[in-house]
């Protein structure tokens, strides 16, 4: 009995130790990193030594850290909850009641977006929302004089971009879930007079709960993580208005050499996404129960 | 140190990101076998140093001296490995190589500022007794040699050349607001005297750029607020009490200077400030174009406009002119100018030394450092190469800028230093935004170094 279960096992185990050498190991090593003084140069890249909780501790007194945790927080929240996560489900609506010509070239044009590598979206977007960019000559062409939007508004400018790279994920989601609601169960609800917003409510939304925890747990964690989009548009400036924590954590362990403190800003940002994670799981089970 | 800040200014995001999968490929490396070395006597050295698209004189003298070597050593096999990054990420790539045997270079190009702290780090080797053999060592500057000491006063890198900074102006756009050129100020009154009349003569002109902010990083502290703060009375750090100078009055007086320059719209604007590319609008558009009256910039100037430089301009012997930067108030000695440099320097690690610091030698010997000094517009640090007549021809301001290591001073090559830096960065981002007035931030500075050096670290003056 146990042999069979064990071989049942077998074949994972090569997924299994892939995942733990890959991804949890680098996991581990920067946990125990941050509780040490390793750096890239001087007497911490000689001899490493353990520190106990220091790094930790001196993020209570680094003016630029609950700035970065509270950017982020905004960040998250702002581009990916409600923005690639509501406009998502809002273009998905839309487009199961558009025709079909028009659904399929919504679909394209979003879609192009997410295809596109970070980098080059990262690119685009910063020559869309340059000081001379795009978005101010098409402002210029109706009379208006643009800000300087990556200076004036870096999180808003940050915030539009990375929705504008991410929504089509969230679309493609929803409209897989809202094409397996069952027909007969919206036609009762029309049948029983329920009105469009009605619908949405008690009908739609219900039904497609678990994509939407799903959908927010994935492009949470992605969100959290994006570095390259943010560094080639305002490389966290000015005055750290736009300072993420990966673009802190990138600051501190390279520019710095300071690979303790890096490491320890790093942990929290995967801490902050076992909490958002939490969250969604949460949400998750009480509407079932 | 110094050619740090010319790349340093060419931080692009293309380059940042770049790095950042290099720096993954050199991790992926280090855990990757390296080629065994083969027994039989074929020896393969590991070079290591820096190329972008604008720095690329340094790769012509490591492809010819690779040529000579192996020419005269035979058996040796010399690998160069250029690393394509501004010096920010190339020094982070280096670090990384450093930490296992495996990628640890056998030669590389190291930044003056970081000798100390490699050096603790183990990645240095001594180089005493190695250059007490060469012949050619006394012909190096006495002053010069000291950027490769660490504190344990042993030598650990040999330097390449160094640079100083200038106020390069454009005698054309003087000339049209009336002032008479060649053009000395004696203070800072002076700057801000002719910067205003050069925008009452032409509104559209950015009269005096100094660079201000994070966005140009080492450039804004090298080629900008040290030139202010080294002309007041007081300094960054306190070389005889080894301790950092909070508290002062030239700090903020000189605060107060960029801010009276971006108030009256003298500079550049705060937003162009803040681009991490606005150095080359300086050399590419703003000096070419006569838009731009003077900037404080280095030594290194005109290798971007000479002939296959990165801003070719063939009229910029004509219309460019340097002239020292003043003291505060005109005292003793009359101007101020930064300096660093790079050097090579031994891996640690290498598996022969010996040959390793031959291959340096061949680098550094007089006809390399010779065609190095003038291809890149450095100043030389062999005497002999600067009383070269080829060398005093590069170009016409050799003369002007070399004059400047009279009035030169050097950056506190302390671990801790780039983070000084930033702050001192932060402060100036501050006040030319309007953020804060120049005794806020100076304050807000003082704050932060006392929480990064420690109290007992910082003198009151």
């Amino acid at each position: 009995m146990r042999i069979r279960r064990f071989l049942r096992l077998l074949p994972v185990v090569p997924s299994i130790v892939l995942l733990m050498v890959f991804l949890l190991a680098p996991v581990v090593w920067s946990f125990y990193a941050s509780f040490t003084d390793a750096a890239l140069s001087g007497k911490g890249a000689r001899d490493p030594q353990w520190v106990g909780v220091d790094n930790y501790a001196r993020m209570a007194g680094d003016d630029s850290f609950p700035l970065a945790a509270w950017l982020t927080v905004v960040f998250v929240m702002a581009s990916a909850v409600i923005g690639q996560s509501a406009l998502g489900l809002l273009i998905a609506l839309l487009m199961t009641r558009s025709r079909r010509v028009v659904s399929s070239w919504v679909g394209t044009v979003v879609v192009a977006a997410w295809v596109l590598p970070e980098i080059v979206a990262a690119f685009a977007a910063y020559a869309y929302f340059n000081r001379d960019g795009t978005l101010n000559q098409i402002l210029g062409g109706v009379g208006i004089q643009g800000p300087d939007w990556l200076y004036s508004f870096p999180m808003v400018a940050i915030i539009l971009a990375n929705t504008w790279r991410g929504t089509a994920f969230s679309m493609l989601v929803y409209r897989a879930a809202l094409a397996d609601i069952p027909r007969d169960v919206t036609e009762a609800a029309l049948m029983d007079g329920a009105r469009g917003w009605q619908r949405l409510a008690f009908i739609t939304l219900p039904l497609i709960r678990s994509s939407i925890a799903t959908n927010l747990m994935l492009i949470t964690l992605q969100t959290l993580a994006v570095f390259t989009l943010i560094w080639v548009m305002t490389a966290g400036g000015p005055a750290n208005a736009s300072t993420t924590l990966p673009v802190l954590a990138y600051q501190e362990a390279f520019k710095f050499g300071d690979i303790g403190y890096g490491t320890a800003v790093a942990s929290v940002l995967i801490v902050l996404g076992m909490v958002f994670g939490a969250v969604y799981v949460q949400l998750l089970r009480d509407k079932r129960a | 140190m110094g050619r740090r800040t010319k790349t340093f200014r060419a931080r692009t995001a293309l380059y940042r990101s770049a790095a950042m999968l290099s720096v993954a490929a050199v991790l992926a490396a280090a855990t990757s076998c390296s080629p065994t070395p083969d027994a039989a006597g074929n020896k393969t050295l590991k070079i290591v140093y820096q190329k972008t698209d604008s720095f690329t004189a340094l790769d012509a003298v490591m492809q010819d001296a690779k040529k000579e070597f192996e020419a005269a050593n035979s058996g040796v096999t010399v690998d160069l490995q250029p690393i394509q990054a501004n010096d920010d990420d190339y020094g982070t790539k280096l670090a990384l190589a450093q930490r296992s045997t495996d990628t640890a270079p056998d030669v590389f190009y190291e930044d003056t500022f970081k000798v100390r702290s490699d050096v603790d780090a183990g990645y240095l080797l001594n180089l005493d007794s190695y250059l007490a053999k060469w012949g050619e060592w006394s012909a190096f500057d006495e002053a010069a040699k000291e950027a490769g000491r660490a504190d344990d006063g042993a030598i650990y890198a040999v330097p390449l050349g160094t640079d100083t900074r200038a106020i390069w102006y454009n005698k054309a756009v003087f000339r049209k607001a009336g002032i008479p050129v060649p053009w000395q100020p004696k203070n800072w009154e002076d700057i801000l005297a002719t910067a205003r009349a050069i925008k009452a003569a032409d509104a559209e002109a950015i009269p005096f750029n100094v660079y201000a902010g994070k966005a140009t990083g080492e450039g804004t502290v090298m080629q900008g607020f040290y030139e202010l703060l080294y002309g007041t009375d007081s300094t960054l750090y306190d070389e005889r009490e080894k301790k950092w100078v909070v508290g002062s009055q030239g700090f903020t007086d000189s605060l107060a200077f960029l801010k009276t320059l971006y108030d009256e719209k003298l500079a550049v604007s705060p937003a162009e400030a803040l681009d991490a590319n606005v150095w080359k609008k300086v050399f590419g558009e703003w000096f070419p174009q006569g838009k731009l009256g003077a900037t404080v910039e280095g030594s290194y100037a005109p290798s971007f406009w000479q002939k296959g430089g990165a801003y070719e301009w063939p009229g910029y012997e004509q219309d460019m002119a340097a002239a020292m930067f003043p003291t505060q108030k005109g005292q003793e000695p009359g101007g101020v100018s930064m300096s660093g440099g790079w050097t090579l320097a031994v891996g640690a690690k290498s598996k022969n030394p010996e040959l390793s610091f031959t291959f340096l030698t061949t680098v550094l010997n007089k006809k390399n450092a010779l065609s190095y000094d003038i291809n890149n517009s450095q100043i030389a640090v062999r005497t002999d190469v600067a009383t070269d007549p080829g060398y005093l021809a590069a170009n016409p301001f050799v003369k002007d800028v070399s004059d400047l290591v009279k009035v030169t001073h050097y950056r506190p090559a302390t671990a801790d230093y780039p983070r000084i830096s930033t702050a001192v960065q932060e402060a100036t981002e501050a006040v030319i935004t309007g953020k804060k007035s120049p005794e806020d931030a100076a304050a807000d500075y003082d704050a932060a170094l006392r929480k990064l050096v420690g109290e007992d670290k910082v003198l009151e003056k």
